[in-house]
């Protein structure tokens, strides 16, 4: 009988910090990536640059880097929801 | 009797989907990233489906909290009343409190009214409740924190136009993970109590999970509760709170869906109110230059702090009613009163309607704020 479960607490830091901020960052990179290449500097150049929201860049390795972050995030997230369903689901105490 | 209480239950969990949807969409909305009626139908189906999606929360409320043996069906229907009347109160008011601790507040405080403090399982109370609640707040805003730093850091070299657009994409993704979050959670508060009373009634043995057909109600009522969506509230959230960029919403919602899920499927119940308030404040400690309002949230973790108490006394208060005209007919008053009081508070709230078409109206400059702007997320 503890009063903090520090099992718990310590998952809860490690995984948020893995999933709630790891995830997040892994988007940022392949926006990143898409944004690599020749439209870009176009359009950067064509308004100055900070006012574009040309979202790709058309570099070929940009664009499947993006692919690649953007999967490893959807398998994630649904890794994470169907361990949350196994945790969630105890067999019934008898 | 036990119909009754079903119902309160369930009109409970409505009113939950339909002040939390802001916690979840407001923001998408105000960018512009999904339409309002899109946005509330995403968020209600995601609640329905986050409401299958663990039980552990349901468990911890049906049996973590309060002695069962000890609890009848008019001491489930006062805590109901004792929870909606304090979150209807303090929502008309607008301060912040979370829908969660008081229904805690309402069921502990009828309890003891019944049965003595006993009854009350207060270790189960502090270390499932009362300890997540002040701790996870600072784990989220750690999240948010290390989330914005990284983001920003990551995108430095993009443009301010793609960079807003980029992550307005990915605020759709993470918004509706917030949504998933709040339907593990929140809907399974009801479920809990709905079990709780089941197992009052001798219908179920303790110990018992909520059954198929509970589940289904409770993801009901909370979806179309969301989808409903507490217009009030989310335009409040998404236009009168200061800007956050979308990098920075991002952020917060992601630190906000992982804190919530990963807890749940520990069976803490928390706060969606606070997990979100700690990711906000997160975000501001994470980007340079931004600042926190201190003395908001200070305001806000008062708040907080009697939540509990209060919530307990007006459960306890709804108890001594019921009891004391006894049966049956002592909780069909106290839902009178209820029911009333709400209609009252519905009244009031009526003066200026907010819906999904004028949800996105610029904020008039020097309004004058009803509540401040941060604490409209209870």
């Amino acid at each position: 009988m503890s009063w903090i479960n520090l099992n718990a607490l310590w998952k809860i830091v490690v995984f948020g910090l893995i999933a709630g901020a790891g995830l997040p960052a892994l988007f940022a990179g392949g926006l990143y990536s898409l944004s690599l290449g020749p439209k870009r500097v176009r359009a950067a150049g064509a308004d100055g640059g900070a006012d574009s929201d040309v979202l790709v860049g058309g570099s070929v390795i940009g664009m499947v880097l993006a692919a690649l972050a953007l999967l490893i995030i959807l398998a994630a997230i649904g890794w994470g929801i169907y361990e949350i369903y196994q945790i969630g689901h105890p067999p019934v105490k008898k | 009797m036990l119909v009754l209480v079903v119902i309160t239950a369930l009109a409970f969990d409505f009113t939950n989907g339909f002040h939390d949807t802001g916690n979840a969409m407001a923001t998408s909305i105000a960018t512009g990233a999904l339409g309002p009626r899109v946005a509330v139908g995403i968020s209600g189906l995601l609640n329905f489906v986050g409401a299958f999606l663990s039980l552990a929360v349901a468990a911890t409320i049906a049996s973590g909290l309060v002695d069962t043996s000890e609890v009848t069906l008019t001491v489930v229907a006062a805590g109901l009343a004792g929870g909606i009347i304090w979150n209807l109160v303090t929502w008309l008011f607008g301060i912040p409190s979370s829908s969660s601790h008081a229904l805690i507040g309402g069921v502990i405080g009828s309890t003891m009214a019944a049965a003595g403090g006993s009854a009350v399982l207060w270790h189960g109370l502090v270390s499932k409740v009362v300890i997540p609640a002040v701790l996870s707040p600072v784990i989220a805003a750690l999240v948010a924190a290390v989330g914005t730093w990284s983001l920003y850091r990551i995108s430095r070299s993009m443009t301010a136009g793609a960079r807003s657009h980029g992550f307005r994409i990915g605020q759709i993704g993470s918004a509706c993970m917030v949504s998933l979050a709040h339907g593990t959670n929140d809907a399974q508060k009801t479920m809990g109590v709905i079990t709780l009373a089941l197992i009052a009634n001798g219908t179920l043995a303790k110990g018992s999970n909520a059954p198929f057909w509970v589940i289904l109600c409770c993801a009901l009522a909370i979806s179309i509760g969301t989808y409903v969506g507490g217009w009030r509230v989310i335009r409040t959230l998404g236009k009168g709170l200061v800007e956050i960029e979308s990098p920075q919403g991002m952020a917060a919602e992601s630190a906000s869906a992982a804190v919530i899920l990963l807890s749940s499927s520990f069976g803490y119940s928390l706060s969606t109110t606070h997990v979100a308030t700690g990711s906000i404040i997160g975000t501001g400690l994470g980007k340079k230059g931004a600042e926190v309002r201190w003395n908001v949230a200070g305001r806000m973790a008062t708040a907080w702090i009697f939540t509990l108490p209060s919530a307990a006394i007006v459960g306890a208060a709804a108890y001594g009613l019921a009891h004391g005209v006894g049966g049956t007919i002592g909780v069909i008053i106290d839902l009178i009163v209820l029911a009333a009081l709400s209609g009252l508070i519905y009244w009031r709230s009526r003066g200026s309607k907010v819906d999904h078409k004028n949800v996105n109206v610029e904020w008039p400059d020097g309004a004058p704020e009803k509540v401040p702007a941060e604490t409209a997320a209870a």
